[in-house]
């Protein structure tokens, strides 16, 4: 009998930790340290697994905070890093987070969030590191962060991660939950030809002329790669262009400012979000991540009951885009904002919503899932 | 080109960056002078030799070397240094810390860099006490010493950060003075020919925050007691446990190479999972 070979397969039904695993190496992922925490240990384990075969490395420390060191020094040794923690793991990540934001260090930080706070409800879904992820390391300082919906989303938001951290050299931070974190969902895996994948500038003036920490227009400085001869400074000290610390207070007021414009600046290009019926709803859900599927068929049910309901669903929850969101809701009637928190981004929203658009929360720490009933429930209370 | 001892020391170093922000009468530039001195003995490229240091005064020093240097965060510079060199194993790397930053806060990665045995020469710079600070007592402070947050003399007993790494799995140790600086440099030039995790302690004096509060005099005067309280290894060996107490041991005090970790890593783990080459 003749036998046929089996096509490549490319639908492949994976868990949305094996997603982000497999988006993080189509990226370019060659260097993972981490930390074992539940419910974002599948990242470890695959990356160990599937590093090696690909010439990377893979390194189990002895602690988050070690695994954060050691990806920011693996970044800047040239490596494309990565990390994957939870919670209290990211609570211990924080200090050298910004110290990859301070010293434009490219990396990714995925936290598969869960119930806090502190050793919370292991390990139940929860949203409540929305400002944690924007605000967690001292100092000003600005961040992008991400949020997936599905498995499939989660494997184009990983690449994407990765694109924006070596394209603004910036700590991206690529906050899902465990609802996509442990669901398991058909992805269409593409041809890799047809991903583009953003590799981080690198110096072509010689050593000795190049300014290491000199940022271009963009605000981004080309920072070398270690060993390749321009002997450069990193440091976490507010620094010159030259890398060095400094205590001008002209200078230090501009590299301060820079790190946060480096990113708001840059909103448009980094932003992603997506809407759904909204042109002629009156009420919208503002709904993200995992909640958003629960948001999603709410809406469907409400629409079904002839309720005129749309939703917008930022992907990038780090910077916030204010314009955007106060253009989705003008004129609206009402914005319904469920998350598994006590009213996080919804600060952000009504922040950005005009006076005439209410504002119903619809929150839960129960540990447990949004349903759809919650949030159409909060729908048919605005009617 | 100025030779100090047929060694063109300033060759790498950032004279630019000079004069540095030690004290009068600190350790630290003598033990960095014995890092460069071996550094050149032992031939190693600029371009591919990478200084990491944490926070401290010893940590200043990645500052004024002419290399790919990074001053990391507090306690940090050995899981930086893993980092650096697990994502490109060609570097050679080289950590500056002090008593506080790599026994204290940075306890928990000394050991387990020393466990894993991953190729980093660590030399830590212990002068007993945080002089960033000005004077706090460390994991390496003598009991019954003054510091600023031990007013009634210290209660805590010091660590033998040479006996941790020993204990811990580390391929080589070692320890020196700043009094003794050319076998320091020698004991370093040692450790950064061992393809392992290399630890050598350079005991250290900070006259303005531990000489002082302990009355142990000026520098001059602290590294004659470093003199005073050496004791080779090879003599140690035959003295008593008690006429060992409060003398340092110094020379060589372990080199026992085994697999460095990232040749282990590409021997085992990338060669078992077919990506060599890749």
């Amino acid at each position: 009998m003749a036998t046929v070979a089996a096509p490549p397969r490319t639908k492949v039904l994976m868990q949305g930790n094996e997603a982000i695993v497999q988006g993080a190496l189509a990226a370019g992922l060659r260097f993972y340290a981490g930390y074992p925490i539940t419910p974002s240990t599948e990242i470890a384990e695959l990356c160990a697994e599937n590093l090696p075969k690909v010439g990377g490395r893979f390194l189990q420390m002895e602690d988050e905070i070690a695994s954060m060191a050691a990806v920011v020094g693996g970044a800047l040794a040239g490596r494309k890093a990565m990390t994957a923690t939870s919670g209290p793991g990211f609570s211990l990540k924080q200090e050298l987070i910004g110290y990859a934001a301070q010293s434009d260090v490219p990396c990714v930080i995925v936290n598969v969030q869960r119930m806090g706070p502190s050793t919370g409800v292991p390990t139940a879904p929860a949203q409540g590191d929305i400002y944690q992820a924007r605000y967690g390391s001292h100092g000003d300082y600005a961040i992008i962060a991400l949020s997936p919906n599905s498995v499939n989303e989660a494997f184009y938001t990983t690449i994407k991660a990765f694109n924006l951290a070596e394209k603004y050299r910036t700590p991206v931070i690529l906050l899902t939950d465990e609802i996509v974190g442990h669901l398991r969902e058909t992805v269409a895996l593409p041809d890799p030809s047809t991903l583009e994948i953003v590799d981080r500038k690198l110096p072509t003036d010689p050593p000795g002329v190049h300014k290491a920490y000199k940022p271009e227009a963009n605000g981004v400085p080309v920072v070398p790669n270690m060993g390749m001869g321009y002997r450069f400074h990193t440091t976490g000290l507010i620094h010159m262009t030259d890398g060095f610390p400094t205590t001008n207070p002209k200078l230090v007021q501009a590299e301060v400012e820079r790190l946060s414009n480096k990113i708001n600046s840059h909103l448009d290009d980094i932003y992603q979000y997506e809407t759904t019926s909204l042109e002629d709803a009156d009420v919208v859900i503002f709904a993200y991540g995992g909640t958003s599927r629960s948001a999603m068929a709410a809406l469907k049910q409400a629409r079904a009951k002839g309720l005129k309901v749309g939703m917008y669903r930022p992907i990038t929850i780090w910077p916030f885009h204010d314009e955007k969101v106060r253009a989705a809701l003008a004129g609206k009637k009402a914005v319904i904002v469920p998350e598994l928190n006590l009213g996080q981004l919804s600060r952000e929203v009504e922040r950005v919503s005009g006076g005439d658009t209410k504002l119903v929360k619809v929150n839960k720490v129960s540990g447990e899932i949004l349903t759809p009933q919650d949030i159409l429930t909060a729908i048919e209370g605005v009617y | 080109m100025a030779l100090v001892g047929k060694v063109p020391v300033k060759d790498y170093l950032r004279v630019e960056k000079l004069p540095h922000i030690w004290c009068p009468g600190c350790g630290h530039g003598i033990i960095m002078e014995a890092l460069v001195r071996a550094i050149h003995s032992v031939g190693l490229s600029k371009d591919k030799t990478v200084i990491v240091s944490g926070i401290g005064c010893s940590s200043r020093a990645s500052g004024y070397m002419d290399f790919d240097t990074i001053h990391t965060a507090h306690g940090r510079a050995l899981a930086f240094a893993t980092g650096i060199k697990m994502a490109n194993p060609e570097l050679h790397v080289i950590v500056l810390t002090g008593d506080g930053d790599a026994s204290a806060i940075g306890g928990n990665h000394l050991i387990h860099a020393a466990r894993r045995n991953i190729g980093l020469t660590c030399i830590c710079m212990n002068n007993n006490i945080y002089g960033m600070t000005s004077g706090q007592y460390s994991p390496t402070t003598p009991t019954c010493a003054l510091a600023t947050t031990a007013p009634y003399g210290n209660i805590d007993t010091p660590f033998d950060l040479c006996k941790l790494v020993d204990a811990a799995g580390a391929s080589y140790v070692a320890r020196g003075t700043a009094y003794g600086v050319r076998m320091l440099e020698k004991y370093i030039a040692g450790g950064l020919k061992n393809d392992g995790f290399s630890f050598i302690e350079a005991v250290d004096q900070c006259p303005t925050y531990f000489g002082r509060k302990n009355k142990e005099g000026d520098a001059f005067a602290m590294m004659k007691l470093q003199q005073e309280r050496s004791v080779p290894v090879k003599q140690a060996a035959t003295m008593p446990e008690e006429e060992l107490a409060g003398k340092l041991v110094v020379g060589v005090l372990k080199e026992k190479p085994r697999i460095e970790y990232t040749k282990a890593y590409d021997a085992d783990v990338i060669a078992k999972a077919g990506g060599a080459g890749k």
